[in-house]
């Protein structure tokens, strides 16, 4: 087990700190916290510039991946591709 | 970008150029999550090429009972299956998953576990909210740098916009470990792209 999970058991009912916060980040985002923990997380966002500006970049990062434009296949990948496509389509 | 609704009923009525805006969105994505299951980027280009093939052959069949892009990646996970069995270097996904360090390096925090000093900022372009310019051309970089479970799954997740339950199907995850590879995965990204941001005291 990790050092800061081993540190999370313990302290479960005290506020949240910052090294906490950062593993949380995702379950968080996906809706996945139980409840309470949910409540522990938004209590130290309100309080912590630190944590409240990590989580705005996580979002800003996840929302620039979404937007990330992928490089095209290579020309002759694309050109057997069609070749293909237009034999399948013409039989 | 066009719908994929209005993609498909081009593709069915046989417009080429429809395809090549298929092949164009997703292909690097194919690319990018077929290496999470063979171990040569050549291994990996032939299971792409075959993925394409079974599509295009698949296309009159598809009854958009999923999505277009979740039914190209499940051709693309099996293909991949199929030739990592195949083949006897092929690594199979799961044993893949070596990771298990923090999200942000121990050394940010105190001894009480808050930021020793305010975090860097990822700097953000002032017009959308999406991060600067300079950052967001490395983002894919980062992206290759990861292991390749975390890289098939932030490709999935964020890259491509798959739900997480059908991300854990392709890819036979648990909830649990795709959250957890998905975590690390941003957290990989972020501190790849820090070197980049100035630091300011």
């Amino acid at each position: 087990m990790r050092r800061w999970q081993i540190w999370r058991r313990k302290h479960a009912h005290d506020p949240l700190v910052c090294q906490e916060f950062v593993e949380l980040v995702t379950d968080y985002l996906e809706g996945a916290l139980p409840e309470e923990e949910r409540v522990r997380f938004e209590a130290h966002l309100a309080e912590c510039d630190g944590c409240s500006g990590y989580l705005e970049d996580m979002r800003r990062l996840i929302g620039s991946l979404h937007e990330a434009p992928e490089p095209p296949p290579d020309p002759a990948t694309r050109e057997a591709l069609l070749r293909a496509f237009r034999e399948l389509r013409d039989t | 970008m066009e719908s994929e609704r209005a993609l498909l009923e081009r593709l069915r009525s046989g417009d080429e150029h429809a395809f090549e805006a298929l092949v164009t969105r997703h292909d690097a994505a194919l690319r990018r999550v077929a290496r999470g299951f063979v171990r040569t980027d050549a291994a990996a280009d032939d299971v792409v090429q075959e993925t394409w093939l079974g599509v295009v052959k698949g296309l009159p069949a598809f009854e958009g009972r999923s999505s277009l892009r979740t039914w190209i990646f499940r051709i693309l996970v099996n293909t991949a299956r199929t030739r990592a069995t195949r083949d006897a270097r092929s690594l199979p996904f799961s044993s893949l998953e070596s990771d298990t360090g923090p999200a942000v390096e121990p050394a940010a925090f105190g001894s009480d576990g808050r930021w020793s000093s305010a975090p860097p900022r990822l700097e953000a372009d002032p017009e959308t909210d999406l991060l600067s310019r300079e950052l967001r051309e490395h983002l894919l970089g980062a992206v290759e740098q990861l292991t390749p479970a975390q890289r098939a799954v932030i490709t999935l997740r964020d890259l491509v916009g798959l739900p997480a339950v059908e991300v854990c199907e392709l890819l036979d995850l648990t909830d649990a470990n795709q959250r957890v590879l998905l975590h690390r995965a941003r957290a990989r990204v972020r501190a790849a792209l820090l070197p980049l941001v100035e630091v300011s005291e």
